[in-house]
């Protein structure tokens, strides 16, 4: 088969893309949109049946609609992004050829093939399990078959990411180390290999149970391992999310790693650790000791979020350093104050680092603490706290990212570009009010995928507080604000994309490279490009201040809820 | 070089790091380590932990269990139902079974008094959810989850399902009284 | 396709300092897959099974 070499050169970015990789990007990017948009409408029936104000739905089609939210949402908007993002870092920013574009093409249409089988089963009304699918309730077999031929398209998927590795490697695209970014992908890949792996130990005797091939699949043996899949799949998403802010800081700023040997470390500490945490869902569990539960919840004694705390520093520092070498060197902050708010780009990537650090990173170390997890398990903080690190995290950083590829990789100008300004607040803000009205709620036993917490029409009674209800009108009217501002983000990418003025470049053209795709010439002056310094005084203070406010809101938070624990029955 | 681009220098892992960056990390890792320690702390100073007693069983063998303290313990039944109210002694072993989609049977306890209580189901997870104490468990279909409880404060509490286990999952509600 | 031969034109490396064995080891994504996959495999997994296989049978 004649291999595809021709390539692009993005007149504004400079970057290059393979022919192949560029429609492979694209087409895993919209498919990805229109999950989200999926979700999104499938969002609305969920926030407005949970504020029982309104009540929308009765409580058949509510489990339904929410079973098919969180996979829509979870699972296929989710992935199908993150796959142009990994063809992205390893294609485009190793300047190199997609290897098999073939085999990426089978993965795609698998992975699209199982969203559409596993939908089906869901709309059928006999699955209605919830994405955890916890056996023994047992779905239609098309929910299980539906998710393991995702899962292969996506295994796929990653192998061609892999092997675009060994062709940059092999045809010396790019001299040294590949860039943090796709360190970045290649952590995330690494997770979505193991968690493919883990989904497919479960899923595929669960499916054959489903079909009365297999007679019994014990609970406990079910829930461990299908949250190896489950949870970890959403390390994937923190990798993930993490490499697009360095890589925005960098398209955004120009802004340099602090340093390349302390980011690529905790990327290293993510692959090794991250996904020991997947315990944390099984801390209220019999059967497994504590020795098990302390040392996997804690990531191996905490160092994957000693990973994440670094990150923490290391993205926004380099954007300082970056601010102040442009001259914003006033006071501590100023490089933040006059960073540029009205570009999507940025608000959208910074919101999602505040979000997912301050909000879920803090509300998910807490729950994962074996002790602590027992006055939360299964309420409503659950989700409150997921919604701040899956949506805040990682999905408002994917938004942030298609501000950027739609002129580059869709080469149209963006629609609406004054409601894209306002897009990442919308969204951003909402959704965090929302995840924190949602944690209220829990902390005060709200139980979440429940129907009606009024228990109307029960032989027995039971009142929530009156804190509990206004949470849940408070996270209600920020879901619709947050709904809006999807509904926001997904007007303006697909009216862009398909509607949008192209951008035509004078004199454009595809051109054939010969294997591997010619350097660019060495910048002169390389002196210039200092890592940090260690030259006195610490080149991002302001950083260090809010990496300070983190630690000690997290350092309160953590020991609060300590504090409520012992006032709890004793318990042993 | 910015991190889209590969490092500027070839050997990077020698790169000097910056010293206020180098604190962070020691800080940071401190505070992982205190958070760490907590657990097996609490194991050992604190009042709340799970017990790691769990058994395999069947469901015949275990309602035969919850039955036999049924028959010994009743006070009295509750609702049209007619659920009995159990009152078992101090030290003893409860057993309380999750269903579809109810708790059988009702407990009464006494402050300050310790009692065993076991935890399972007939047939699909569900979730045991005391309420306003907040004490979240999974109760698993299969397991014999074994917890040791001392109420401390007398009133009527809530036992909420909060594992959806199905289409009447939020009807799945109980008592558990405390005097 | 193996391609031995090359015409792009590309600058041999000066002969530079030996690289750490822990660059060499992010450098290199098959060893951390490989790690990446072992390690959550044996200390979640295989460690967790054990542990359900040998809760004990209730009396």
């Amino acid at each position: 088969m004649a291999v595809n070499r021709m390539f692009r050169t993005c007149p504004s970015s400079g970057l290059v893309f393979h022919e192949p990789a560029e429609k492979l990007m694209r087409w895993n990017a919209v498919v990805a949109v229109v999950m989200l948009l999926v979700g999104g409408l499938l969002a609305i029936g969920v926030t407005l049946t949970r504020w029982q104000a309104v009540h929308l739905l009765p409580p058949e089609l509510f489990y339904q609609v929410l079973t098919a939210h969180g996979l829509n949402m979870l699972v296929f908007w989710i992935i199908f992004f993150e796959m142009a993002v990994l063809y992205f870092a390893a294609s485009t920013l190793l300047r190199c050829r997609l290897a098999t574009p073939g085999m990426a093409w089978l993965g795609f249409w698998l992975m699209v093939i199982g969203a559409l089988v596993n939908n089906y089963s869901v709309l059928r009304g006999d699955s209605s399990v919830m994405f955890t699918s916890y056996a023994p309730m047992g779905a239609h077999p098309t929910f299980y078959l539906g998710l393991i031929l995702f899962a292969v398209g996506a295994l796929i998927a990653c192998f061609v990411f892999f092997g675009t590795l060994v062709v940059a490697k092999n045809e010396r695209t790019y001299h040294g180390s590949v860039p943090l970014v796709t360190f970045g992908a290649i952590t995330a890949a690494i997770i979505a290999v193991f968690t493919i792996a883990s989904g497919a130990i479960i899923l595929i005797p669960t499916f054959l149970w489903s079909v009365g091939l297999i007679e019994h699949i014990d609970s406990l043996m079910y829930r461990t391992v299908w949250w190896a899949f489950g949870h970890s799949s959403q390390q994937i998403n923190v990798s993930a999310h993490v490499a697009v802010w360095y890589a925005i800081a960098a398209i955004v700023f120009g802004a340099k790693p602090l340093s390349e040997k302390v980011s690529r470390t905790a990327f290293l500490l993510y692959i090794l650790f991250l996904q020991l945490a997947s315990a944390h869902h099984l801390l209220a569990d019999p059967g497994l000791t504590s020795n098990w539960k302390i040392f996997n919840t804690s990531y191996a004694m905490y160092l994957a979020v000693l990973a994440s705390m670094v990150h923490g520093l290391t993205v926004p520092g380099s954007i300082e350093v970056a601010q102040r070498k442009k001259g914003f060197t006033h006071g501590l902050f100023e490089w933040l104050r006059k960073a540029p708010w009205g570009n999507p780009v940025f608000s959208g990537m910074f919101m999602s680092l505040l979000g997912f650090g301050f909000l879920g990173g803090i509300s998910g170390v807490m729950m994962g603490t074996e002790q602590l997890n027992l006055i939360i398990h299964n309420t409503l903080y659950v989700p409150g706290h997921f919604h701040a690190t899956v949506v805040v995290g990682t999905t408002l950083a994917f938004m942030s990212l298609t501000y950027f590829l739609i002129p580059v990789l869709f080469r149209r100008e963006l629609m609406f570009p004054g409601l894209a300004k306002w897009q990442p607040y919308l969204f951003g803000i909402g959704m965090s009010l929302f995840a924190l009205f949602m944690m209220g709620a829990g902390t005060l036993g709200v139980p979440r995928r429940h129907w009606d917490i009024s228990f109307a029409g029960n032989i027995f009674t039971h009142e929530f507080p009156g804190a509990a209800w206004l949470m849940m009108t408070l996270m209600g009217l920020s879901g619709l604000v947050a709904i809006v501002g999807g509904g926001a983000y997904l007007l303006i990418t697909v009216g862009s994309v398909f509607l949008g003025k192209r951008i035509e470049t004078p004199g454009f053209a595809h051109v054939r490279a010969a294997e591997g795709v010619t350097r660019e010439p060495k910048p002169v002056a390389v002196a210039i490009t200092s890592h940090g310094g260690g030259t006195g005084s610490f080149a991002a203070p302001g950083t260090f201040v809010l990496a300070m406010v983190f630690l000690i809101s997290f350092v309160l938070y953590y020991f609060v809820n300590w504090k409520y624990l012992s006032t709890v029955w004793p318990l042993k | 070089m910015s991190a889209i681009q590969p490092p500027a220098s070839r050997v990077w892992w020698k790169e000097p790091i910056d010293r206020v960056e180098i604190i962070w990390v020691v800080v940071a890792l401190l505070w992982c380590l205190i958070m760490f320690f907590m657990m097996p702390y609490w194991h050992i100073f604190g009042e709340q932990n799970l017990a790691n007693e769990a058994y395999r069983t069947t469901p015949e063998a275990y309602s035969k269990k919850a039955q036999e303290v049924v028959d010994k313990y009743t006070v009295r039944t509750e609702t049209d139902q007619k659920i009995p109210v159990v009152a078992p002694p101090a030290g003893s072993d409860v057993y309380l079974i999750a269903r579809l989609w109810s708790w059988w049977p009702v407990l009464e306890l006494e402050a300050g008094k310790s009692y065993r209580i076991h935890l399972m189901s007939m047939d699909w997870l569900h979730g045991f959810s005391l309420q306003p104490e907040n004490i979240n468990i999974e109760v698993h279909p299969g397991y014999d989850h074994v917890i040791t409880v001392t109420p401390t404060r007398a009133g009527t509490y809530s036992i909420i399902c909060n594992e959806y286990c199905g289409v009447n999952h939020h009807t799945m509600l109980s008592k558990l009284y405390v005097k | 396709m193996a391609e031995s031969t090359r015409t792009a034109n590309l600058e041999d490396e000066v002969p530079e300092e030996p690289v750490p064995v822990m660059q060499q080891l992010l450098d290199n994504p098959f060893l951390l897959l490989f790690l990446g996959i072992a390690m959550p495999t044996v200390l979640y997994i295989v460690w967790g099974v054990m542990e359900i296989v040998g809760v004990p049978v209730g009396k």
